[in-house]
């Protein structure tokens, strides 16, 4: 292997810059022992409070008992694969509801007006009602009707509740995107000749898919939450086995414990969602320095 | 320079790079009051470079640049009372969209300087009445064109009254009519004794106003000068086939 000739004679910083080096560390070593400092008095503190104040034996019993919640985990443990599944399944459904419905929101055919309307008005009613309720009335009203050749279970409409709501906040975070792509970018693609359909599929969605791609991981999280929901109609998932061990023995740790489960769930998801908008962000600053 | 006088700038030795791509290098730089330092260079030469250097957007990986005598490539220096002492206008005019000419020109003075609104206005209105900018005042950036808005820049930074102002190719991104309006108010200033260091392609415009001339090459100052001597008598052969080419 060659070496590429050095044409500059090697460099060694100057004695100034030395010492600025060592100043920048002393500065960056002081900023972390006052950063420890601030962590350790605040948390130790906040947690000896808790602690001594004289409510917490009755807190620690209801909340925090070490044996309901050994003795609650294994069901919930199982259970919450119910929640898991529910968002794998559901979240699929809801990017494609979303799209779809995002793409008609913005299509200007004359022919897809009737389809524009639909979304428009679809957005609108379910974005405007309560998730819980809209998961109360397929939950309990779809089995109710005995329809033949669809499934009549509360868990499967409940499911459908969490679709259709969700479908309709993200076609909304998609539209927002598509509307984020700058009108030169329809110009040059339509300059091009390529249809409005061919635009839209080969240069806007491509270009408005990454650009929301941290506010949608935002949404899943919230979903990964909202699965929590079906237990209102019996759908039996990790909170309803929670309220049942709950319930029997009257002691809340099992509460506890399914929101250990959620936090651990979402944690990751949550924390991708800032890594990507950190790179997206400083990607766009990189051409406006 | 007469024995005496603290320069308004003064960088010595000063090298910047991004990894292992050295930017500049072995950089030597003074600056008097009422001096109008030119910086020329291709593109990459690291003109811009240089400037955010100065106005320490940039840390520095070594060397010293002093500000008024004081060394302002400290770690310990208070980052932001210097550059309340400098201006800056940059290449795309960076001005606030969501304010109007006014409100641009008066946040600094107002939220850094401590003026009163009344002040910071009438500071504002005066310059930008004298540059011809005063029916625009109450106008967002977005309705002015490209000239205007980097006039507006410029009175933004000069609402500070800043003892240096930099100035960092402010008519690259013009159309070629709107450029003399432009560098009308930059004669004015340098024929006021404003005390400036400004990267720029206008090559006409270095040799008339210019007190000092740095040409870039590659990260170094090459040569430097009065105009007369750069553009009519360069001494490095680099130098020249610069010159032929943009001349």
């Amino acid at each position: 292997m060659t070496q590429a000739p050095d044409p500059a004679p090697a460099w060694s910083p100057s004695p100034r810059e030395l010492e600025r080096r060592r100043q920048r560390r002393r500065q960056r070593t002081r900023s972390l022992l006052v950063a420890s400092t601030a962590v350790f008095v605040v948390f130790v503190g906040l947690g000896l409070a808790v602690v001594s104040s004289p409510g917490w034996p009755r807190v620690q019993a209801l909340f925090f008992d070490w044996d309901h919640a050994k003795a609650s985990f294994p069901e919930i443990r199982d259970r919450f694969w119910v929640n898991v599944k529910l968002f794998l399944i559901a979240e699929p459904f809801i990017l494609l509801l979303a799209l779809a419905v995002a793409l008609a929101r913005s299509s200007r055919a004359a022919l897809l007006v009737p389809l524009r309307l639909v979304a428009v008005v679809y957005t609108d009613v379910f974005r405007g009602i309560p998730t819980i309720l809209l998961i109360l009335l397929l939950g309990f009203g779809m089995p109710a009707l005995q329809l033949e050749g669809i499934p009549n279970s509360a868990l499967f409409w409940a499911g459908v509740g969490l679709v259709l709501s969700y479908g309709a906040y993200v076609a909304e975070v998609f539209r927002a995107g598509i509307e984020s792509i700058h009108p030169s970018q329809v110009a040059s693609a339509e300059a091009l000749g390529l249809s409005r359909a061919q635009t839209m599929r080969f240069v806007v969605v491509p270009q408005a898919v990454r650009r929301v791609v941290p506010p949608l991981l935002n949404d899943f999280v919230s979903l990964q939450k909202d699965t929590a929901l079906v237990a209102v109609v019996g759908g039996f998932d990790a909170v309803f086995a929670a309220r049942d061990y709950g319930n029997f023995n009257f002691n809340y740790t099992p509460y506890v414990v399914v929101a250990a489960f959620f936090v651990v769930l979402t944690v990751p998801l949550a924390r991708l969602t800032d890594r990507l908008q950190r790179r997206y962000a400083e990607r766009e600053r990189a051409g406006a320095r | 320079m007469s024995p005496g006088v603290t320069p308004v700038l003064e960088v010595a030795g000063l090298r910047k790079s991004y990894g292992d791509h050295v930017v500049l290098r072995d950089v030597d730089l003074t600056v008097n009051a009422h001096d109008v330092v030119c910086l020329i260079g291709a593109s990459g030469s690291g003109k811009s470079t240089l400037l955010r250097c100065l106005n320490l957007l940039e840390d520095i990986d070594d060397g010293v640049i002093r500000f008024d005598g004081r060394e302002i490539s400290d770690p310990l220096v208070d980052v932001r009372a210097v550059r309340g002492r400098m201006g800056m206008v940059f290449q795309a005019y960076n001005l606030f969209p969501h304010l109007s000419v006014l409100d641009n020109c008066t946040l600094a003075p107002r939220r850094v300087h401590g003026l009163t609104r009344a002040a910071a206005e009438e500071r504002a209105r005066n310059l930008l009445d004298q540059f011809g900018l005063a029916p625009h005042a109450g106008q967002h950036p977005d309705r002015l064109s490209g000239g205007q808005q980097q006039r507006a820049a410029l009175i933004r930074a000069l609402c500070t009254e800043p003892t240096l102002l930099l100035l960092d190719e402010i008519t690259a991104a013009l159309d070629p009519e709107l450029v003399g309006d432009v560098l009308r108010i930059v004669r004015d200033l340098a024929g006021a004794g404003t005390t400036m260091v400004l990267a720029t392609h206008e090559m006409a415009f270095a040799r008339e106003v210019a007190t000092t001339v740095c040409f870039l090459h590659e990260g170094r100052i090459l040569e430097q000068g009065p105009p007369d001597r750069i553009f009519n008598a360069p001494r490095e052969e680099r130098t020249r086939g610069f010159l032929r080419r943009v001349l």
